[in-house]
């Protein structure tokens, strides 16, 4: 595993919250705190020291991230005020953005290629058009398995009016300036740096 | 009669998840005299799993676009949501504008693209802090006609209203806001040591077996401690709750079948107001224990 000294001062400037990453003690508060702890490799004290001794492709290829359930947990125990969840949201962005995520991970895959997409197409989540990309990601015959897996409460849902039969929704109003202001966001985030 | 400005979100709208919701807590206004003035053309606000796909300023910019057209139809009105997502997600979003100036540099410049500008100054507020601190437990209390006397509920308030802002100063391992609100209707809270245990959340979707087995334990939770009913502010917990239950049956050998409400649901009834009033007509397990109060 090659170490890459660098990666600290990286994360610091351009990962979300990055530069906080100095402030923690490595107490362990947070590391019983995720709800899918069991699911994860390292936990969030781990990925901290791993970013600190250059553990680049470990932490940027790690699923550990992506079992952020936003829970909040973490930051309303941390010592030292971290803000993890932010901080691990950070870190999945940032893995992202440099092409080192496993493009068949799970909550990527839902969270950039469906919910994320959905939302820029119209401006709104559309919930039909939603749950029909997040089932039929895998092809025909997974969604349709995934989906009959759910036809009940999908019935119900629909029997109680809390799911549009139709998926397809019309775009916001602004829709044009919307997308402009998207644009214009995601070219002024290359630039933003951390202060600290 | 109050008024403030609403982002009802994607979940409340018509025919979506939350309808329910976004139907009982209209009625609860209704009864309350309050005016929730929706944004016109708002847009979603990313939620927090919108980090992943968005980064920090796209994600943001959605939040300042919805507090700029507030601001311009409506002043500086506080702006109210009913999801626990969306106040979070807007929340977070107004206090980064407020003390980084450079973010709300990058954003304006974004916004600008769209022909608009936001200059600070609009309160978010969660409608349950509308409820608590503008309204107040004596008026909540006092519109009761058909208090639900023996009805033994479990408050589950989840993550996002109470961390990390919470609710009304209540602390964060026990929440007491959703208790009171319980009480208030005349019902019994049943002691819930789940009621601040996360549901999974947004990974529902995404690692459905791994978030069924934290939702089987909140819902295991409020069964053994006797509640016929569990109520939560928020619509992700809400359909977590109630729409995975069939699923957690099958896969997970349980045998639940208890209702999933929204405490404003719980207010409506004890109103006076009818089943339909409450949006109880729209739950996918149905809301047994509740008529014998209708
Ligand atoms: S709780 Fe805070 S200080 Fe302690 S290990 Fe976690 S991040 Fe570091
Ligand atoms: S917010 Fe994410 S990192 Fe923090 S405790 Fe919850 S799951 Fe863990
Ligand atoms: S809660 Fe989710 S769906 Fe609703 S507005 Fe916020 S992000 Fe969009
Ligand atoms: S309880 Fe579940 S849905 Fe509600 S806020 Fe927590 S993770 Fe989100």
């Amino acid at each position: 595993m090659a170490y890459d000294l660098s990666f600290a001062k990286e994360v610091y400037k351009k990962s979300e919250m990055g530069h906080w990453i100095k402030m923690c003690m490595q107490c362990g508060v947070c590391a019983g705190s995720c709800p899918l702890r069991a699911h994860w490799q390292h936990s969030p004290r781990q990925l901290f020291q791993m970013v600190r001794a250059g553990k680049k492709d470990e932490v940027l290829k790690s699923s550990d991230m992506w079992m952020c359930t936003s829970c909040y947990n973490c930051i309303a125990r941390c010592p030292r005020n971290l803000p993890i969840t932010h901080i691990i949201h950070g870190l999945a962005r940032y893995a992202e953005t440099q092409g080192k995520v496993d493009p068949k991970q799970p909550t990527r895959r839902f969270a950039v290629e469906v919910f994320w997409e959905n939302i820029v197409a119209t401006g709104r989540v559309g919930e039909a058009m939603l749950t029909m990309r997040l089932y039929f990601q895998d092809g025909i015959g997974a969604g349709i398995q995934r989906g009959l897996e759910m036809k009940d409460s999908a019935l119900g849902m629909l029997k109680t009016r809390r799911l549009n039969p139709i998926p397809f929704r019309g775009k916001i109003k602004g829709y044009d300036g919307f997308k402009k202001m998207l644009a214009k966001a995601a070219e002024l985030e290359v630039k933003l740096e951390n202060k600290a | 009669m109050k008024e403030y400005t609403f982002f009802p979100g994607c979940s409340s709208e018509h025919n979506a998840s939350a309808a329910n919701m976004e139907n009982s807590i209209q009625s609860m206004c209704r009864i309350l005299g309050i005016k929730l003035n929706e944004i016109d053309d708002w847009n979603c606000c990313s939620a927090s799993i919108g980090y992943a796909g968005g980064g920090q300023l796209p994600r943001m910019a959605m939040s300042a676009r919805n507090f700029a057209l507030a601001q311009k139809q409506r002043g500086n009105a506080d702006l109210v949501a009913t999801c626990a997502a969306c106040w979070l997600a807007m929340r977070e979003t107004n206090e980064r504008l407020e003390h980084e100036a450079d973010v709300k540099g990058a954003i304006n410049t974004a916004l600008g693209e769209a022909g608009l500008s936001y200059d600070g100054h609009i309160r978010t507020r969660h409608f349950v802090e509308v409820l608590i601190e503008d309204i107040g437990w004596e008026t909540l209390k006092s519109k009761v006609t058909k208090p639900l006397k023996g009805l033994k509920v479990a408050g589950y308030v989840g993550c996002q209203t109470n961390r990390p802002f919470g609710v009304c100063g209540d602390s964060f391992e026990n929440p007491l806001y959703l208790d009171r609100m319980i009480e208030a209707t005349g019902a019994t809270a049943v002691p819930f040591p789940m009621k601040v245990a996360c549901c999974g959340g947004a990974l529902m979707f995404s690692e459905t077996e791994k978030s069924c087995v934290l939702t089987k334990q909140i819902l295991q939770s409020a069964v053994d401690n006797g509640a016929e009913v569990i109520i939560t502010p928020c619509p992700v917990c809400q359909l977590n709750l109630e729409v995975y239950q069939g699923m957690i049956n099958k896969n997970l050998g349980t045998n639940f079948n208890i209702p999933v409400l929204y405490y404003a649901q719980l207010f409506v009834l004890a109103w006076g107001g009818s089943w339909q009033d409450a949006a109880l007509h729209q739950q996918v397990v149905a809301a047994e224990p509740l008529r014998r109060f209708a």
